[in-house]
């Protein structure tokens, strides 16, 4: 799923609340001023870039995983299936196999070595994919339903649908959801570079040691923004000094600026400050992901 | 023994800040369960010691023997999680991705695959500066099962709770509305629903609160910075009352919680002012609102 003209900027925090989404609406707002792009957002169990963003519904589709369904006519009760689940997501009750969809990881063990082929796959509905148009902008959504459990099948799935659909985009960026667990590392897994938002303060320090942690690991190229710059203490910036880790951009701490997300506002859009940092971002990107080896 | 968990939906309304002055406020009668395991932050306002410290082991990783593979590829053929890459002429596991299934395993024809136990981060037991226990764990870099890790750090704190007859467990969950969460709620008998008057802040409550109703958990409801948009903050009052939620308190935007922070203390012990007052309101209620 490479396409070598789309540049893939994924926007993550291990904090919640550090301004991914301020961040990634903006950004993406701002270079589809003058150029295509699409916000993705990958946060599919709390999705937030839709509220701000009025565009056009212009596609949707189910968004689902695949898990066994057992064929009862064809088991010979031979307890394979159940064997060789290691998520325990298929049971041997008696002469019944229990699935339990929740705990599946679809990875078609038991549906395959199955002697009888009685366990064959079928859909099972995650959520839902939106997609919305407004000009050179594109929004791309998932969202769980309220009950199912994982993140990890549903983030895959949209970047798929993403790549399929808008393969041919300038820009791309991901909307990821907070923390340092599987799906962030299946949202940013495929990016060509990283920028963590934080806060300085120690919450915000503690965590983006962890998200820098995780970025290192998948080996991506990664730049910080301080968001709410001047509440706080200066760690956070003597942290990436210390690491040789580039420090983008600070967005000061500003209660108008906060006035302004709590009713869904762009925020370059008012603050002249804030889009000179995103522009500062957008050439950032560009030269880093035009060094890359190839 | 009665359990409080703390939740939010959206990550950064002040959740950890406001369940770390309950945690004080509450002292020897709490032992805290820090259950954001995914970014844990509570520790660095508890002075916790470390006392008992542990690896936890969850889930499984496929692992080549390089030396007895027979280049068949039947592996990466099957491998649903795209985990396995050919790298220099070799089949080679990308851990990160690797879910554990053992799918590859089982049908290396050569049996070159392994499947090893999984670290998938560490836990503790701590005793922290309110005289009483928490316990807290670190989810390592990528880890699954985070809910696994949630659940492992709820029952060690019931435990503790039991055998020291303590009456409350209070618990900081996670963000969002999935596996963590679900296994935050779980048990609970009363949830705190941290939100902010933001356009997401009411989102993310909504969402979180949809998950709340399916456990039959009674629930109030804290509005945090709630001067920042006072129609929102309305909107989410309307909310509260549509659904029979308590509203337990609205705290004004108040940068003491960040100097606290700074100082490594809740805001209880940072200052004596109206916010303190309110914080110790709240606790008094939501005690009350949990045992009857």
């Amino acid at each position: 799923m490479t396409e070598r003209n789309t540049m893939k900027i994924a926007i993550a925090s291990g904090k919640g609340g550090t301004g991914k989404t301020t961040l990634s609406t903006n950004l993406a707002a701002y270079i589809a001023e003058r150029e295509d792009v699409v916000l993705v957002d990958l946060d599919v169990e709390e999705p937030n870039a839709g509220l701000f963003f009025k565009g056009e519904l212009t596609h949707e589709e189910e968004i689902y995983k695949m898990i066994p369904s057992w064929d009862e006519s064809r088991c010979s009760q031979c307890g394979i299936c159940a064997k060789v689940c290691n998520y325990h997501a298929v049971i041997k009750l008696g002469e019944s196999v229990i699935v339990f969809p929740e705990l599946c990881h679809s990875c078609y063990a038991c549906s395959e070595l199955c002697p009888e082929n009685a366990l064959p796959v079928i859909r099972k509905k995650q959520g839902t994919l939106r997609e919305f148009s407004n000009q050179k902008l594109k929004l791309v959504e998932s969202r769980l339903d309220i009950g199912e459990e994982q993140a990890v099948p549903a983030i895959a799935k949209t970047k798929k649908n993403v790549s399929s659909r808008h393969g041919g985009m300038r820009y791309a960026i991901f909307d990821c959801p907070p923390g340092t667990s599987c799906p962030v590392i299946e949202a940013v897994k495929d990016a060509d570079i990283v920028i963590l938002v934080t806060e300085s303060t120690p919450f915000g320090l503690h965590d983006l040691k962890l998200a820098v942690g995780t970025v290192r690991e998948l080996r991506k190229p990664f730049g910080v923004v301080v968001n709410r710059f001047g509440i706080g203490n200066d760690d956070v910036i003597t942290y990436c000094r210390e690491q040789n880790i580039p420090l983008l951009a600070t967005i000061p701490n500003n209660r108008k600026i906060a006035e302004m997300y709590s009713i869904g506002e762009l925020v370059y859009r008012h603050f002249h400050e804030v889009g000179e940092v995103m522009e500062h971002i957008v050439n950032y990107c560009i030269n880093i992901v035009a060094e890359k080896p190839a | 023994m009665k359990e409080i968990v703390v939740i939010s939906g959206k990550g950064g309304t002040g959740k950890t800040s406001i369940t770390a002055s309950f945690a004080m406020l509450g002292g020897q009668d709490v032992v805290v369960a820090d259950c954001d395991v995914d970014a844990a932050d509570m520790h660095l306002l508890m002075a916790p010691d470390f006392g008992f410290t542990e690896g936890f082991y969850s889930g499984e990783v496929a692992v080549i023997d390089q030396s007895n593979c027979v280049l068949c590829g039947i592996c990466l053929k099957k491998c649903r999680f795209d985990a396995i890459s050919v790298i220099k002429k070799q089949f080679v596991i990308d851990p990160l991705s690797c879910e554990g299934c053992g799918y590859c395993s089982r049908i290396c024809p050569a049996k070159t695959i392994i499947n090893k136990k999984r670290l998938a981060g560490k836990w503790f037991i701590s005793q922290i500066k309110t005289g009483s226990v928490m316990v807290h764990a670190s989810l390592g870099i990528g880890a699954d099962n985070s809910g696994k890790l949630v659940a492992k750090v709820k029952n060690e704190a019931k435990e503790i709770a039991l055998e020291e007859r303590k009456d409350f467990i209070l618990v900081d969950g996670s963000p969002g509305v999935g596996c963590p969460v679900v296994s935050s709620l779980s048990g609970a008998n009363f949830v705190v629903l941290v939100t902010e008057p933001t356009v997401s802040g009411l989102h993310d409550l909504k969402r979180v609160y949809e998950l709340v109703k399916k456990f039959h958990i009674k629930s109030g409801c804290i509005i945090n910075k709630y001067d920042i948009n006072p129609d929102k903050t309305g909107e989410i009052l309307q909310f509260l009352e549509e659904n029979d939620i308590a509203h337990i308190a609205s705290l004004p935007y108040d940068e003491n919680f960040t100097r606290a922070m700074v100082q490594g203390q809740t805001v209880i012990e940072y200052s004596n002012g109206k916010l303190t007052e309110i914080l110790a309101e709240s606790w008094g209620k939501i005690k009350q609102l949990t045992t009857n």
